[in-house]
């Protein structure tokens, strides 16, 4: 499968009549963007903000991150199955507006969503810092559930990125990147010397709102599949979750996954990259024994020589990481996992629920227990209502003089276990 | 600002005193001098910090005379009041490194002074003392003087003037179990790629995280006789008292609650919820008995298929707590339920 990806850099986003982009500054028409969001009914209102890097301004509680894309050539659309109809993506020709995001925010759940600072010390730690964000504060209809709520305001953010890429549909993109991979046979034959290898990739499926959609499929309710790695370009795959920020794959994680453009470096130089397994985190023992099975039998029919295991969430999905990791090595394919850890808030703890020899190239987004200090400052999108109250906060986390002490955990994509970071620890 | 003050302790081979022979040197104080490692020390030190008194002690003396030698260095230290104490370079002197680890533990514990070592990674010293003292790996023989001195110059200076000290990878002491967050220069997903590489070809690697030993926990044997047994409720499924009146946090709870539960037939919405923020509460919300039983356990109790239920139930939130954390919270209430004579415990979780 072939994708030719152009990239269009985005300087600036304005507020204007006419949703557009000229040279390189995207103007957005609120009115025409509020109508797309309250299309769906069970969102009562909605505000829009920019955030730009090195502003004084937090946004909180975030719920999503999307990067716009639209569909150049080729089958299908943008999010298939889930705003385009289902039709395989992956190949042909798609745009992407870089430099920027659309991040979802609202109270929601109140427990797993984060917090993107735009700048100061938190700001070195979430990669959105770096983006100009629109952001779409989202307000329920009384008497909604939070779950349904979740799902309004993940669906209204999908539409929104949808619109503002097509905006670029007729442009001319900066610069043009072709991401390329080829079939069993043909690979074989074309680098009968390197390695063969594929990434598993953990979706989030614990459930009750910890979930992942392919192709508008609950990763939960699948066995484990393959995907051509191009697939992600086109938004194969969508966040649902709310696992803690730091370590909660976005869709614009899904979009950019680190693995996959790092593993397309090498395609073809030091190793054949075959394909993309995605496997699932599912909370019952049968279903995480089935999919830890399916993931290394596949792994042992595309004979494969190494995988790199991706995980999103923490404490229970190790031991899906664990038991991918055992299974896998157990098939004689050679494995490195990415995953972060909770070593208390004092490093001296064990850092996973789970643990084994087998694991013995590990590679980590660091501590979500490390304490930070993020400054007042000027400016909140979204509600400060939340902060003591989510997933690496505490009730003690207002200092006197108006700063936050929490753990790095509260902050969206600190230490994403694809390796989107540089973030380690030792 | 003065210089900062170093106190030094090296052996009677490094002050030039003598190899094995000599190694009976009883422990010497020599006040205002810079002797052996000390000078490279003192270069790299320049005007930040000065030795102001260097200990010299014979391997055999210190081994032999364990307690005395201890207790004579450690009152030569505390008599010179250092910002930072330094011990060796040792290199893959054995007695020489035990001896290293010894005094910069005991400084540091004792005295509250900040105390390094350095020694070669196979040195006995090393495994006895790197997750006590922070331990610099350096190579194993004085050729690497040098490099020793290159780190553990830097190293104890952060730690005269209390500033941070990095991960074990970036200041070159031995990891010591306490995981330390800092940025790579590369990506993680570049790094993982670049790992595999080294595997799949053979070459060596160094993962970012050794796995630890697992404590794994053999269950207790069944009681006997159910219908007589005292069963207390035990969660990490964050059920409180509606309100959460000890504000347990949503994620890595740093302490557990104990609530009486004495006339309590069922758990409604109108008086318990969940704290914890690795689910959707709504479930747990609208009927806390879904993660803490409590209904179902007064129907056995009623039907006498078990004796009684226990009338306190512990709870935290599992979510993002350490394993450290967990342990020293179920330490303590299990000795509660112990004295309270609990025969047996449901936990359960999320």
């Amino acid at each position: 499968m072939r994708l030719e990806m152009g990239h269009i850099h985005i300087k600036d986003i304005r507020f204007s009549e006419e949703s557009k982009i000229v040279d390189g500054v995207l103007f957005v028409c609120e009115d025409e963007i509020r109508k797309i969001v309250l299309e769906d009914e069970k969102i009562k209102s909605v505000t829009f903000d920019i955030a730009k890097p090195g502003e004084s301004t937090r946004i909180t509680p975030v719920k999503d991150v999307i990067e716009p894309r639209v569909k150049v050539e080729g089958r299908g659309g943008i999010f298939p199955g889930v705003i385009a109809k289902v039709d395989t993506v992956g190949s042909g020709k798609t745009y992407a507006l870089k430099g920027m995001a659309v991040v979802t925010a609202g109270r929601i759940v109140g427990f797993q969503e984060g917090i993107i600072d735009m700048s100061g010390p938190g700001a070195d730690y979430t990669p959105f810092s770096k983006l100009i964000n629109f952001v779409m504060v989202c307000e329920p209809e009384e008497g909604i559930e939070p779950h349904h709520y979740e799902q309004a305001v993940r669906l209204a953010g999908f539409r929104v990125a949808v619109r503002l890429g097509e905006l670029a549909k007729e442009l001319t993109p900066d610069e043009t990147k072709v991401y390329e991979t080829c079939g069993i046979k043909e690979g074989i034959e074309k680098y009968p010397d390197l390695p063969r290898v594929a990434y598993v990739h953990m979706l989030q499926s614990q459930g009750l709102l910890h979930d992942t959609y392919v192709y508008g499929v609950d990763a939960k309710k699948s066995l484990t599949t393959m995907m051509s790695p191009t697939e992600i370009m086109d938004g194969a795959i969508v966040s649902g979750n709310c696992v803690s920020a730091c370590d909660k794959n976005t869709t614009y994680h899904h979009l950019n996954n680190p693995v996959i453009h790092d593993l397309f470096e090498e395609h073809g130089k030091t190793l054949n990259f075959v394909c993309h397994i995605l496997t699932n985190e599912n909370v019952y023992l049968a279903d995480k024994m089935r999919s830890s099975d399916w993931t290394a039998k596949l792994c042992r029919m595309l004979d494969l020589d190494g995988v790199i295991v991706s995980q999103e969430g923490f404490g229970n999905p190790d031991t899906d990481l664990i038991m991918n990791c055992k299974k896998i090595e157990a098939e004689g394919v050679k494995t490195v996992i990415i995953t972060d850890e909770y070593a208390g808030r004092d490093g001296k703890s064990q850092s996973l629920a789970d643990a084994d020899v087998a694991a013995d190239a590990v590679v980590t987004g660091g501590n979500a227990n490390q304490l930070i200090r993020l400054p007042k400052l000027d400016k909140v999108i979204g509600t400060l209502d939340y902060v003591t109250k989510i997933a690496g906060s505490s009730a003690d986390a207002i200092m006197d003089d108006g700063s936050y002490e929490v753990e790095l955990q509260v902050i969206t994509g600190a230490t994403n276990e694809m390796g989107f970071n540089c973030l380690s620890a030792r | 600002m003065g210089k900062l003050r170093v106190v030094h302790y090296i052996n009677q081979f490094f002050a030039n005193i003598g190899g094995e022979e000599k190694a009976d040197f009883p422990a010497e104080l020599r006040v205002g001098e810079v002797v052996g490692p000390g000078l490279a020390f003192k270069a790299s030190f320049k005007d930040e910090a000065e030795i102001i008194a260097t200990i010299v002690c014979g391997d055999s003396y210190f081994n032999e005379n364990l307690e005395t030698a201890k207790a004579q260095i450690l009152e030569m230290v505390k008599a010179q009041n250092p910002d930072v104490f330094i011990a060796g370079p040792a290199f893959n002197a054995g007695r020489y490194g035990v001896a290293c680890g010894t005094v910069a533990d005991m400084v540091s514990s004792e005295l509250g002074i900040p105390a390094i070592t350095g020694m070669y990674e196979e040195n006995p010293g090393a495994d006895m003392f790197k997750n006590k003292v922070l331990t610099i790996a350096t190579k194993n023989s004085a050729a690497g003087m040098r490099d020793a001195v290159a780190k553990m110059a830097p190293l104890a200076l952060k730690l005269a003037k209390n500033e941070k000290i990095g991960a074990s990878c970036e200041e070159g002491y031995m990891p010591n179990g306490v995981r330390v967050n800092f940025f790579e220069k590369e990506r993680g997903s570049k790094r993982a790629v670049k790992m595999l590489l080294s595997k799949l070809s053979g070459k060596p690697f160094t993962t970012e995280y050794p796995m630890p030993s697992f404590d794994r926990v053999d269950p207790n044997p069944a009681v006997k006789d159910m219908a007589h047994a005292r069963v207390a409720l035990v969660t990490s499924g964050g059920i409180v008292p509606k309100g959460n009146p000890d504000h347990i946090e949503s994620s890595s709870a740093s302490h557990y609650g104990e609530y009486d539960i004495s006339g309590v037939f069922d758990l409604t919405s109108d008086t318990y919820e969940t704290a914890h923020g690795g689910y959707d509460p709504c479930y747990a919300n609208q009927d806390a008995d879904r993660v803490l039983p409590v209904d179902v356990l007064r129907d056995l109790e009623k039907e006498g298929k078990i004796g009684k239920l226990h009338e306190k139930f512990y709870t935290t939130t599992g979510n993002g707590t350490s394993v450290a954390s967990s342990k020293a919270f179920a330490a303590e209430f299990s000795a509660k339920l112990k004295a309270d004579g609990v025969d047996a415990v449901i936990l359960t979780s999320t």
